[in-house]
């Protein structure tokens, strides 16, 4: 065990050190870990049951035994906010998913096969980019009912558009590069090529607007709930839960605060993580 | 230049042909027809109000005098206004709507273009930090938060602003535009600044700066004009946020603009009155994306000449 290897940087090993110094994003990323901790467990944890009503107690302002106070009905706000949460969260990243899912394999297919095929694929992101989708999806939603499921499908339907463009943009100059000629000329096959070359060279761009794409989505969704044509009762979401809270903020004004602050703290967690995530896994910012 | 902009032009005809197709299948594919929700109709009504509406026709049928009436500027009659056209009704909220859009854009620029130029000029000092960190917070507080919020302080409790209409009392078209326009606002800001930035190492502000220039004229008169081109290109995108956001805003402030009525029209199933604002929208949205790209063309040399040389 004498002989001393000099141990290059991974990327990730590179991105990590330059992330754990950004301290914002760090928060972020705690702010994010914690709320998704809490959502898992909120059926276990939250403090009383979700439709639990006490009507005699009625709205009431935070004390010790309602932390974030009571609505109209009596109803917990912190239980509340933490089912609204699952719902907002949930949607968050399963719209995430099915975006990266269709965005990766068409920006790939796109981008590796070049040609024709990929003129053809990529006029069909250009017409649909010039699509207004945010009133497609309201029209969606109008016409087909306000199903989870569909708001699930229609949000991810628009924001795959981006992560293809950038797939394919990544794929593509991966291709012409040197390293990928060399590993041609190396006789390693074109399986070995596309796993250990260009899928790891695409992932950090991928991590960074994945993770942007997220906090669109959850605005999209609390949007769309806020003007009652997303989530509907008995669930519950923070656009909901904000909709709710404008009609009664004259009288208790914390119905309206407390899920705002809980979803702009999030918007703003992730945010930070994802600017945070592009200074890391840029390759073109110096090691500073 | 102009060839670049006929190719679009041209490309927008099969956009705006795809969004009437798509728009009018999905109304037509809804589950339950139109007159389903009133109940005590008799069927003979019902019969007669389809014959009125040209629901007893084919649906290709249909299709085709639709499109026919809708290149003729003709978006039919409303569904639950009897009585009233499409057009009738989108000519009525347009003003409004055209309005807040416009003060919205403004308070985007002023606020956006100057915080970001301001940061870019002293990076990584307090100059940057602070009106970075409060574009952040504007993104993440969206206008149906931050609306509520304004009229809660300036509206009931310091009773400075009126909390609601539009055009009414005098001050009451200033909570929805600074509520439309702040989410704007800290986009541009992020992005002038970060124009700002890559235009400030250049060469050529290096030369004007070595020749005398103080730097206020080194700013407005040599970086502003590059600097901006990404704001420029952001203004399409953004006017198509604007309608969106028009929807929330017009809400909260009671507006009796055309986001309101698209909401209600959705509320109400009004098919007829959403197919033809969700075409209307489609056609501005085209329209102003053509029209910001087309800007932002003319401001980037580089870009012309890309434009020119290409065999489009």
């Amino acid at each position: 065990m004498t002989t001393v290897e000099q141990q290059g940087t991974s990327l990730w090993q590179d991105a990590w050190i330059k992330l754990s110094k950004n301290y914002l994003a760090l928060f972020g990323l705690v702010i994010i870990g914690l709320l998704c901790v809490l959502s898992v467990l909120t059926p276990w944890i939250a403090p009383y049951g979700y439709e639990e009503q006490n009507l005699l107690l009625g709205a009431t302002s935070p004390s010790s035994e309602h932390w974030l106070g009571t609505d109209v009905f009596g109803r917990d706000m912190l239980t509340r906010i933490m089912y609204g949460g699952r719902v907002s969260l949930t949607v968050g990243f399963i719209a995430t998913a099915v975006a990266l899912l269709i965005g990766v394999l068409w920006g790939a297919v796109a981008g590796y096969v070049g040609g024709r095929l990929d003129a053809m694929m990529m006029r069909i992101v250009d017409i649909m980019y010039a699509l207004p989708f945010m009133i497609f999806i309201v029209l969606l939603m109008v016409v087909f009912g306000r199903n989870i499921l569909l708001l699930f499908i229609a949000i991810g339907a628009v924001e795959w558009l981006t992560m293809a463009r950038i797939v394919r943009g990544q794929v593509m100059s991966l291709r012409k590069q040197e390293f990928v000629e060399a590993a041609h000329s190396l006789g390693l096959s074109q399986w070995t090529i596309i796993r250990r070359h260009i899928i790891p060279n695409t992932l950090g761009p991928v991590i960074v607007y994945t993770t942007l794409t997220i906090p669109s989505v959850m605005l999209l969704e609390a949007f769309l709930s806020f003007l009652g044509l997303g989530i509907q009762p008995p669930q519950s979401s923070w656009g909901l839960l904000i909709n709710y809270g404008v009609e009664t903020m004259e009288e208790y004004p914390w119905l309206l605060i407390f899920p705002g602050v809980t979803l702009s703290l999030t918007l703003f967690a992730l945010n930070f993580l994802g600017d945070g995530l592009r200074d890391a896994l840029d390759p073109r910012v110096s090691k500073d | 230049m102009f060839r670049f902009a006929f190719y679009r032009l041209l490309q927008a005809i099969p956009v705006l042909f795809i969004v009437i197709s798509l728009t009018f299948m999905l109304v037509h594919s809804a589950p339950g027809g139109p007159f389903s929700a009133d109940k005590a109709v008799p069927p003979e009504v019902i019969k007669a109000l389809e014959a009125q509406y040209n629901l007893d026709q084919p649906l290709w049928q249909q299709y085709v005098s639709y499109v026919g009436d809708v290149l003729q500027g003709d978006f039919g009659p409303s569904f639950k206004y009897p009585g009233r056209d499409v057009t009738e009704l989108i000519a009525a909220g347009l003003p409004a709507t055209a309005e807040l859009a416009l003060y919205a854009m403004l308070v985007a620029l002023v606020i956006g273009v100057s915080a970001g130029v301001a940061a870019a000029m002293r990076p990584n000092t307090a100059q940057d930090y602070i009106p970075m960190s409060a574009a952040m917070i504007g993104i993440c507080m969206p206008s149906f938060l931050l609306g509520p919020l304004l009229v809660l302080i300036f509206g009931i409790h310091l009773e400075w602003l009126p909390v609601s209409g539009w055009g009414d009392i005098p001050g009451d078209k200033i909570l929805p535009a600074i509520t439309l326009g702040t989410g704007y606002a800290a986009y541009i800001a992020r992005l002038s600044r970060g124009g700002m930035l890559e235009v400030l190492s250049q060469d050529y502000i290096r030369t004007a700066r070595a020749k005398g220039l103080s730097e206020p004229v080194v700013v407005a008169k040599h970086a502003l004009r590059g600097g901006l081109i990404p704001v420029i290109a952001f203004l399409g995108p953004a006017f198509a946020g604007l309608l969106g956001g028009s929807f929330v805003v017009e809400t909260v402030f009671q507006i009796p603009g055309l986001g309101r009525f698209y909401v209600q029209a959705a509320f109400n199933r009004d098919y007829t009155m959403i197919l033809g604002t969700t075409v209307f929208f489609s056609t501005l949205i085209i329209i102003f994306n053509l029209l910001s790209d087309m800007l932002a063309i003319w401001l980037n040399p580089k870009l012309r000449q890309q434009t020119q040389g290409a065999s489009l």
